[in-house]
């Protein structure tokens, strides 16, 4: 009776509502979920191409491609004379040393990177005074943005000389002359540089966190007779702790992949830094996987350098999705205490 | 009224001073970083001040750079400087559209949750991509041939190298930011102003189309602009797909879409070319179009501020 | 206008040998006397969450004097927010701050524990006494753990239940408490807190996934662990249900026998049901102070019958 009025629209449909039923929404849907869609599938096949021209490389290699075993740069020239099509192509490559010295370097700067940043950011949100605060804010906001090449060229032009006039001296440069030259660029040139190009970063992440700690829970603690210092760092930082992860993966992930400023400062070459050789550990050169890669673009037509290259894209792009994953994993026990990352 | 003597009343025994030694340590060390940080920020800044002017002279920013051996020489740095530009505008051309779609469809969309989940990942593990990475992505890609007609072919052979290409990859690094940005702004935005446009019978894209972009607008212009940073600032991506040639190398072709089709150089790419450690070791020039580059990126962060202070003071939900 | 009575509430109930108050005439300002038998602090030792007093103590009136507010003034910038009060507070009595909003109630109380100097612009005259010392002389940290708060919101630490609670006394100490300690000293808060039951099979909860109530009680406990001499209270039921609010009145008119209890409320029905004292407050002025009993039902001023009797709020 009454029902059948609703069984009839009021008003004709329109032209894909009628044949197909769709919705202006549904259309939107459908066209922004393809968009979605294709984007992530080319990151995907970006991720599968990258893998699949590593291929050889790691296939010929083996897991020693991840080991040691002569020099590494002896190994790259062989791999690039070989892609001439007229000898065999040769992949041999043990990447160890690069591998090292894109630990020390990373892990240095963003250990020392860290325990700066953190008090830092402390300091800035709470404990500095108001002018202060005023002008720190936006100059750590100006350094997080500011292109990693100009650090590379600060980096050159200031600390690689001083580094090579000044602190090393002559007898320790003569005491490695066969193997290596210590002329300043080095592993402590990379990692100073490194550690001021991502503390600005860590700084603005860890204060956007603390700033975000409710104030209700700061008052209550010092309500309750904690000193301004405690109350701050085991309510505040303790609260903020997912953001230190985040901000500290975030930043671990650009100075890996930093390429760039690193191979201006860190001395070019494919040998692997000693700890057991003392003070000079801090001046001897090294090259980064990912500065490997700019120093050899101009390869890139030699098929067997191609691979290599990309073999070590590939190991650059796995670590850094390793590092999305830790940090995605370290948030999770949080929740658990209610501190909602 | 009477009190009780205070001497019938003992205080109370404290254990000591409120502060241990570590507190005060701590609170010490806080302040020496602190005050060391603004030390090292003030000497960069100072530093690339004093020698930007000292090496900046205006005919540098409109000059050409040719080849050259001594200072003289080698001109300015006009079409780096331009291509700088060029490369930033079609980068966030591609990323903005892109990004913005992919934001509202994760926020106001979001079905199947798989695919939700995967294209959160997957943005977010771009964000902490090397851009070594998706340099060497991006030759291998520009080097189809089908896309040729992106990009300056020599002999049939497709080069790989031109603006388009850069632009293309350098999408992808501006990417994340405006993605993370928009869905910021679009999530900040309470629920009752969506039930209300519903509630008066506008679709969901309508109501995403008028009411909630436009009020989410100072997100993505922040995004755009820090997304438009990350872009001008990349060298890896630059010095793999656009050339490092010194002037723009076009493509025989009509005159702009030659110019993006060939080759070029970007600011970023002449400052490695003339730092120390690059094939022109020119520090002075490297010096100028440092500083030309800072002044472009202070710009930007000072447009930032200036849009989200005036965001501030103008929409206020109930 | 007709004087109407507050209307009439149901008495709390459970407390044996707890003397209605109406049998109990409220001791004339003049009268305090000593506690006999606690420890040297004045007041009973934590430990001992001991039942209600019986009833030949209550008829004694035991009230010892802690804190005195002497011609307090407080203003935020040109804003005067409180004018000139002067008030006793003292241990074994419940004191109630009462007036309609913005009357200087709530700044009143953060000044006893000088919480007031956290907020950028303010400046206060006057002395308040805290046993016989100026309070502006002490630490401001040593003194908010004698005189300690609780407030509106209730703010339990992202930590589990007994970490909140420990939090205050390893955070207090110079040196860390041995373990031992802190564990005797957490469950005896949340007794005297009325929490012990409720959480004791599960300690390591974490505190922000129990109820409103609970938290609120939790947030007591932590402010008790202090041992504190003066317990201020900032509205603490205003966000509760009437479960928790009745469960949290109990619990304060038992704690008053060893700590200076003072309760902001803008609900007149919980000050009559809990407050031996009451502070009536208009813009800033202390307009009446007296007896619970007589202000509610003969008050001296005009303005505190009109706002008692609910002709303005």
């Amino acid at each position: 009776m009454d029902e059948d009025i609703f069984l009839e629209p009021d008003r004709e449909l329109g032209f894909l509502e009628r044949d197909r039923g769709l919705s202006q929404d549904q259309r939107a849907e459908l066209g922004l979920g393809a968009l979605v869609f294709v984007v992530v599938a080319l990151l995907v096949a970006m991720l599968a191409f990258v893998l699949h021209e590593a291929w050889p490389s790691f296939a010929h290699n083996g897991i020693g491609w991840f080991g040691g075993g002569g020099s590494v740069d002896q190994q790259i020239q062989a791999i690039f004379t070989s892609g001439d099509l007229k000898t065999a192509p040769v992949y041999t490559f043990h990447a160890w040393p690069l591998i090292w010295s894109t630990i020390l370097i990373t892990i240095g700067a963003v250990a020392i990177a860290f325990v700066a940043s953190l008090f830092i950011a402390v300091f800035m949100v709470e404990f500095a005074p108001p002018w202060l605060r005023r002008i720190l804010e936006p100059v750590v906001r100006l350094l997080a943005s500011v292109p990693s090449v100009i650090y590379g060229l600060a980096g050159v032009l200031v600390l690689v000389p001083f580094i090579g006039n000044h602190l090393i001296t002559q007898g320790e440069k003569a005491s490695v002359t066969p193997t290596i030259q210590l002329s300043g660029s080095s592993l402590l040139a990379a990692v100073l540089i490194l550690t001021v190009m991502i503390a600005p970063i860590m700084i603005a992440v860890f204060a956007d966190g603390l700033r975000a700690v409710p104030r209700g829970w700061l008052e209550g603690s010092l309500a309750l007779g904690i000193n301004r210092w405690r109350t701050f760092w085991k309510v505040g930082v303790r609260t903020a702790r997912p953001v230190f992860v985040a901000g500290t993966v975030l930043a671990t992930a650009r100075a890996l992949g930093e390429a760039v400023m690193v191979s201006m400062v860190s001395g070019g070459v494919g040998f692997a830094p000693n700890p057991v050789d003392g003070l000079i550990f801090f001046f001897e050169p090294s090259r980064p996987l990912a500065a490997t890669i700019i120093a050899n673009t101009e390869e890139l037509n030699s098929p067997p350098m191609k691979h290599t290259l990309y073999a070590i894209a590939a190991v650059l792009l796995f670590s850094s999705a390793m590092l999305s994953v830790i940090g995605w994993a370290a948030k999770q026990p949080m929740r658990r205490y209610g501190v909602v990352p | 009224m009477s009190t009780v003597p205070t001497a019938a009343v003992p205080k109370r025994s404290e254990s000591n001073a409120s502060w241990r030694l570590s507190d005060r340590i701590g609170l010490g060390l806080a302040w020496l970083l602190g005050l060391l940080f603004c030390a090292i920020a003030a000497a960069i800044v100072v530093y690339f001040l004093v020698e930007g002017i000292r090496y900046l002279r205006p005919n540098l920013l409109v000059t050409n750079p040719a080849p050259g051996l001594s200072e003289g020489q080698t001109g300015g740095f006009l079409d780096p400087l331009l291509g700088t530009v060029i490369v930033g505008v079609m980068a966030m051309a591609i990323a903005v559209p892109v990004g913005v779609g992919i934001a509202v469809w994760l926020s106001e969309f979001g079905r199947p949750t798989g695919l939700a989940r995967l294209a959160e990942s997957a943005v977010e593990m771009l964000a902490g991509e090397p851009s070594v990475v998706l340099a060497l992505f991006g030759t291998i890609l520009f080097t189809v041939r089908e896309l040729g007609f992106l990009i300056q072919t020599s002999h049939g052979i497709v080069l790989g190298q031109s603006f388009f290409a850069a632009a293309a990859m350098l999408s992808l690094v501006g990417l994340p930011m405006v993605v993370a940005s928009t869905r910021e702004g679009l999530q900040a935005i309470p629920s009752h102003v969506r039930e209300a446009s519903y509630a008066v019978g506008k679709t969901k894209i309508a109501t995403t189309r008028r009411v909630l972009l436009p009020a989410a607008r100072p997100s993505m212009i922040t995004g755009t602009m820090l997304g438009l940073g990350r872009v001008i600032g990349d060298t890896a991506i630059v010095l793999l797909l656009l050339g490092g040639t010194l002037t723009f190398g076009s493509a025989n072709s009509t005159p702009l879409l030659g110019m993006l089709r060939g080759t070029g150089d970007t600011l970023t790419g002449y400052i490695y070319y003339n730092a120390p450690t690059g094939d022109g070791n020119q520090p002075s020039k490297a010096y100028a179009a440092a500083f030309v580059l800072m002044l472009m990126v202070l710009a930007l962060n000072l447009g930032v501020d200036f849009v989200v202070r005036r965001s501030q003071r103008a929409v206020r939900w109930s | 206008m007709e004087l109407r009575k507050p209307p009439p509430v149901r008495r709390l109930t459970g407390n044996e040998g707890y003397t209605p108050r109406a049998e109990v005439a409220p001791p004339p300002p003049e009268i305090v006397a000593h506690s006999a038998g606690s420890n040297g602090n004045g007041h009973r030792p934590s430990s001992a969450f001991a039942a209600p007093s019986s009833r030949a103590m209550r008829d004694t009136v035991v009230a010892i004097d802690r804190m005195q507010v002497e011609d307090l003034s407080v203003s935020y910038g040109n804003r005067p927010a409180v004018k000139s009060v002067s008030l006793p507070i003292r241990q074994g009595e419940v004191l109630a701050l009462i007036g309609p909003s913005g009357c200087g109630k709530t700044t009143l109380l953060r000044s006893l524990n000088r919480l007031t100097e956290l907020t950028r612009g303010a400046s206060a005259s006057g002395r308040i006494t805290l046993d016989g010392v100026d309070i502006a002389t002490l630490e401001p940290t040593a003194l908010r753990r004698r005189v300690t708060m609780v407030f509106q919101q209730p703010n339990p630490f992202p930590m589990s239940v007994f970490d909140n609670v420990a939090y205050v006394l390893r955070e207090q100490a110079s040196r860390r408490p041995r373990r031992a300690v802190v564990r005797g000293a957490v469950r005896d808060a949340l007794a005297r807190a009325g929490l012990l039951d409720e959480v004791a099979d599960n300690l390591d909860h974490p505190a922000l996934r129990l109820s409103g109530g609970q938290q609120q009680r939790l947030c007591i406990a932590r402010a008790l662990a202090a041992d504190p001499e003066v317990l201020l209270l900032d509205e603490p039921c205003s966000a509760l249900d009437p479960q928790s609010t009745r469960l949290i009145e109990e619990l304060i008119i038992k704690i008053r026998e060893d700590v200076a209890v003072v309760i902001v409320t803008h609900n007149l029905q919980q000050a009559y049901r809990i407050a031996d004292y009451v502070a009536f407050m208009y813009l800033g002025e202390l307009v009446e102070y007296g007896g619970a009993h007589k202000t509610f039902g003969s008050p001296r001023e005009q303005r505190t019958r009109e706002y008692v009797s609910g002709a303005f709020g």
